[in-house]
Formats: structure tokens, C-alpha cells, sequence
């Protein structure tokens, strides 16, 4: 297992929000977390990567209790990529560099250099290396967080809605990429989604928190209308549209 | 995964190449201002003579005493508390996460004030003066200048206190500096509202920054804490870079933010404290400075906190310069004109469009 999470739980000022949460994840797998807002699905994806330390339970990270490993290991190990948008005054290329500080003691080698380029290649990005990150859009800002991410040269990576701000387009080439990466490269990932679409077409493995418990957990192949209501409170049906099965609202 | 596929992009490595350029030219600049700074004054010392007397190369005894005893250590001073008082500053925006992050945010010069206000009336300190305003008697600048620093400090230490009680959070540190500069305000004018004339004439003259206050002693102090601060904001750049990316991404990149925010802030404000403790209140150089540099350079600490110490240094000696010779014979203190310059300037890089 590349990632085992045993009875998590954590409580924000005496208010629980994850109770007893437990799942393993393989090298190759991509995990969807789904719920409603506010039921702790971001609050989960940090005390993976220990921003949060869990009031109980345990994040083994390949077989390491993370709680255990110095933080730039857990950098080397781990790369998240938060919600949050930045406005620092940096080009695109500076802003991705950052993603190999764990590596970096005092300056950027060359080979540190090189994975940037690498990286913003592999994203489609290279023409915008020196663009000024604050003169761009939401959904380019993304981009350059999952950038900085994968230079990190993480087993795990954790995307907190990975595609909240893109485009069709974008959402379509960036989880193909990631899915290309992690099933290649023996990584796992582990995505916040609201998308339940995109998390059936791009995700092999799904989570569904309810009232900050695990609900349901399982290849995606499994999930059904009967979940999805239960957990949203919305009846829905699932049509396979060209092989792909599609969630539909039935409620307007 | 396998990132090894790629190279260093050449407009990447001209893009590095302009911004080491850009350094240079400052440091160069810095160079000739000092020598111009120390040639200009009520004797003009021609530029080849303080080049000579710089090298040890005796022109007369008079140049010599003019350039070792009085331009040069003030002229130094200058640099030193300018390149101080900016890097403090740029570190300041950064782990505050805010543009107006300096010593007055975090009430450290409000501290300072009361500081020798409490040791001109209380302590009976006296008047503290300038060497070069030579009707100002000197009767015990230490005593003044260990109250301020010993406030600036009181000051820091309940901010960091606040922040361990509440988490280290920009918000509670700039609004805990607010609290703090409003409450040494009214203690500095509770003083002064029971102080005699030369007692008041006392407190609001230390306020002026002056750099002729310092000698070669203090400016050895000086020089040492910035100098140190220095080394440990530079070996933090890529730490400042990742907080300037959100809080939760550095911490993901492996930053302990909450201990940066802490250790920052008290090597800021140590270094500011000294600075004002021995020069008294100097301001808007640790504000404007920053944001000129980012304007020039960009946001990467990399290149933002040498540029920084540099452009600090050439404007506060440049002030300097300009402060001695505007209204000769009479000396008027640094802080009127920076306070002067940089309110304008500040006003017009907002106009200008603000980039943090």
C-alpha cells in the first residue's frame, strides 16, 4: 500500500468533522473524494500531508507514519495543491521552481531547472514560463499549482478540486495527464471533486463522505444513484453515454 | 516520475541574466554615490581625493579627518540603516502576507518613541542630540537609546506572545502591532503632555532620524545585526517565496510557517529595533523600498532582498546626502526628506498600479 489511512479523526474547536475515517490506496490508483460541501473533504486532504494533524488515527505513507517524517520529506513524498489562488509578483517559470524547494539547499541547480522545464512542457505551459503569475487567470493559476506539484516529484499527489476553475479543454487534458502519470509512474493521487462526472470518467477509485464518515469506498464501477442520493439528498439517474456512465440530476 | 526530459530554456537564463545586471548596476551605483556623498559637504573633497584617502593614501590631514571621522561614518551609517531598514521591511510584506508590513505596522517604531520619551522624562536621560547639531548637548544617549531598543522589544515579544496564544496568523500580528502602536502613542503622549520644554524639545527631537548620531561604534553594532539578519533572510528566500504562495501551499512544500512567520519577525524587528534605537524613527524606507524593487524586479526573494538591501542602502544615503547639503548651513535630519519622498512616491506607485 502506498497510502493507508487507519481511523482518522479530527475535531475543529470541539466541533468533529472526520470521524473514524479508513482507506488504503495502491500505486496507480486515482481516488475521488465526493461529498457534499462543508463534510471535510479538504479537512481530510490535509491531514494526509499532516498540515493537519489528524485528533486520532494515523496516515501511513508507505508503511511511515507521516506525523513521523521531517517536512521536507514529507515534500518529497507528498505534493499538494491547494484551493487557494496567489498573486505573488513571479513568472511561471520562478513560481513551478518553487515546487523543488525540498531539493534545493541553496539555489536551483541545473537539474532542478531542467524538471521545471519538464514539467511545464508536459502541461502544455512552456510558452508562458515567463509570464507574471499575477496577470493570469484562475484556471491558468491552476495549472501552475499542479505544475509546482509534480516537480516535487511526489508518490502522492493531493488535489483539493484539481478543476474547479478550468475549462472544458483544460479539465479534460490536465486529468488525462494526471491519470497518464499516476498509472505510469506507480504514483497514487487523491482528488476533492464536486464533478461527479468527471470523477467517473477520470477517477478509478471513488470515497463518499457523509456527516464526516466514509460512506462508501470502491472502484468507480460500483457507484450508483442509490449512493449519490443518499449522500447529496438529490435523485439522480446514471445513463452510459458512449461508454462513458453519466450522472443526471432529476430534481430541477 | 520522470522529469528529466528537459532544459534550462534560454529566454529563462537571459530573463536571470537581466535581473543579475540590474543588481549589478545598483551595486555600482551605490559605489559612486558614496563617493559622491562623501566629497559633498561645507569643505568640497574632490572625488580622486576621497578615492585616495579611501585607500590609505593621505592627502592632508584635514581631508583625512573630514572623509575617517565625519562623512564616511555617517555616509556608512546611512547604507547600513537603509539596506536594514528595507530588507526588514520586504521580509515584513512577506511573512505578514500584506503591503503595508514595516516597523510602523507592527507598532516597533511607536514602541521605540516612548521608549526615549520614558528615559528623557523619567529617567532623566537628558536632551540627545546630533553631532552635528552642535547647540544639542549629549548628556546620556545610551540610556535613551537602550529604552527605545528595550521597547522595540517589549513590543515584539507581546506580538509573538498574541501569536503563540492565538496562532501566528498575519491577521493577529498586524492587528496586535495596530493595538500596540495606538497604545505606545498615547503612553509617548501622556509624556509629553506632563514633560518640561527641554524635556519635549527632547522627545520630538529624538523622533527625527539622523544618521550623524552614529559613530564607529555604533555603526560596528550596526553593521553587525544587519549583516546577520542579512545571511538569515537570504538563507530563507525560498521559504519566503512558498508563504508568498498561500499558507497552506508552503506548508505542503514542506515550510513550518507558523515558526518562519515567529523567527521573521523577530529578526525583523530586532534589526529595525537597533536601527531606531540608535538613529531614532526613520520612516517609509522599509515601506516604499520593497515595492520599488518589485516594480524593477519582480516578487522572488531571490532577487527581491539583495536588490532591496542595495536600493535601501542607495536611497537612504542619497537622502542623506540631500538632507546635509538642501539647506546649508543648516542640517535638516534624514526622516523629514524620506517622509517627504516617500509618502508621493508611495502614492504614486499605487496610482501607478499595485503588485505585491
Amino acid at each position: 500500500m502506498i497510502l493507508d489511512i487507519c481511523d482518522v479523526s479530527f475535531t475543529y474547536n470541539s466541533h468533529p468533522v472526520l470521524k473514524d475515517v479508513c482507506f488504503q490506496l495502491k500505486p496507480g490508483e486515482l481516488l475521488a473524494i465526493l461529498g457534499p460541501n462543508g463534510v471535510g473533504k479538504t479537512t481530510l486532504l490535509k491531514c494526509i500531508d499532516a498540515i493537519l494533524s489528524p485528533s486520532k488515527g494515523s496516515v501511513l505513507v508507505q508503511g511511515t507514519d507521516v506525523l513521523k517524517l521531517q517536512s521536507n520529506e514529507i515534500a518529497k513524498t507528498i505534493g499538494y495543491v491547494a484551493q487557494q489562488s496567489e498573486s505573488s509578483r513571479m513568472t511561471v517559470f520562478d513560481a513551478v521552481l518553487m515546487g523543488r524547494k525540498p531539493y534545493i539547499r541553496w539555489n536551483a541547480g541545473e537539474k532542478d531547472l531542467q524538471i521545471v522545464d519538464a514539467a511545464l512542457k508536459r502541461l502544455n505551459m512552456e510558452h508562458m514560463a515567463l509570464r507574471y503569475i499575477d496577470q493570469m487567470s484562475g484556471g491558468e493559476l491552476q495549472k501552475v499549482a499542479i505544475a509546482r506539484a509534480m516537480v516535487q516529484e511526489p508518490k502522492i499527489l493531493l488535489l483539493d478540486e484539481p478543476t474547479s476553475s478550468l475549462d472544458l479543454k483544460n479539465q479534460v487534458e490536465i486529468l488525462s495527464m494526471i491519470r497518464h502519470v499516476v498509472t505510469e509512474h506507480g504514483m497514487a493521487a487523491v482528488m476533492t471533486m464536486h464533478d461527479l462526472n468527471t470523477a467517473l470518467r477520470f477517477a478509478n477509485a471513488y470515497l463518499f463522505l457523509k456527516d464526516g464518515k466514509v460512506y462508501d469506498v470502491g472502484g468507480v464501477e460500483h457507484i450508483s444513484s442509490e449512493m449519490i442520493e443518499t449522500v447529496y439528498g438529490l435523485p439522480v439517474e446514471i445513463h452510459s453515454i458512449h461508454g462513458h456512465p453519466t450522472v443526471v440530476p432529476l430534481a430541477c | 516520475m520522470h522529469l528529466e526530459d528537459g532544459h534550462i530554456p534560454a529566454e529563462y537564463t537571459r530573463y536571470i541574466g537581466r535581473k543579475l545586471a540590474i543588481l549589478t548596476i545598483l551595486a555600482l551605483l551605490l559605489i559612486g554615490a558614496l563617493l559622491v556623498a562623501i566629497s559633498l559637504g561645507a569643505a568640497h573633497v574632490s572625488i580622486p581625493d576621497v578615492v585616495k584617502s579611501l585607500l590609505g593614501m593621505s592627502v592632508s590631514k584635514r581631508t583625512d579627518i573630514i572623509i575617517w571621522q565625519i562623512r564616511l561614518p555617517q555616509a556608512l551609517t546611512a547604507m547600513v540603516a537603509g539596506s536594514g531598514l528595507a530588507i526588514a521591511g520586504a521580509v515584513m510584506q512577506s511573512i505578514l502576507r500584506n503591503p503595508l508590513g514595516s516597523p510602523f505596522t507592527l507598532g516597533i517604531s511607536h514602541a521605540a518613541a516612548f521608549g526615549a520619551a520614558f528615559s528623557v522624562m523619567l529617567l532623566g536621560s537628558g536632551v540627545m542630540g546630533s553631532s552635528q547639531a552642535g547647540s544639542i548637548s549629549i548628556t546620556n544617549p545610551y540610556l535613551t537609546t537602550g529604552a527605545a531598543f528595550i521597547c522595540s522589544l517589549l513590543a515584539t515579544g507581546m506580538i509573538i506572545a498574541v501569536s503563540r496564544l492565538r496562532g501566528a496568523t498575519p491577521e493577529t500580528m498586524i492587528l496586535t502591532g495596530v493595538a500596540l502602536g495606538a497604545l505606545f502613542t498615547a503612553g509617548t503622549m501622556f509624556l509629553q503632555f506632563f514633560a518640561d520644554d527641554v524635556q519635549l524639545a527632547a522627545m520630538v527631537f529624538w523622533t527625527f532620524g539622523d544618521t550623524a548620531r552614529a559613530s564607529w561604534n555604533e555603526l560596528g553594532i550596526l553593521t553587525g545585526v544587519t549583516t546577520l539578519a542579512s545571511l538569515y533572510f537570504m538563507a530563507n528566500v525560498w521559504n519566503y517565496n512558498a508563504i508568498d504562495a498561500g499558507d497552506e501551499t508552503a506548508r505542503g512544500l514542506g515550510v513550518r510557517v507558523d515558526s518562519m512567520r515567529i523567527a521573521g519577525m523577530l529578526v525583523t524587528s530586532l534589526v529595525t529595533a537597533v536601527i531606531i534605537a540608535y538613529l531614532g524613527i526613520i520612516g517609509f524606507v522599509g515601506l516604499v523600498v520593497p515595492h520599488m524593487v518589485r516594480r524593477i524586479l519582480g516578487g522572488d526573494h531571490r532577487f527581491l532582498l539583495p536588490a532591496t538591501i542595495l536600493l535601501g542602502a542607495l536611497l537612504l544615503l542619497v537622502s542623506d546626502t540631500v538632507a546635509r547639503l538642501i539647506l546649508a548651513p543648516h542640517i535638516l535630519p534624514v526622516s523629514v526628506l524620506t517622509a517627504f519622498m516617500g509618502a508621493p512616491l508611495f502614492m504614486y506607485l499605487i496610482i501607478r498600479g499595485y503588485k505585491k
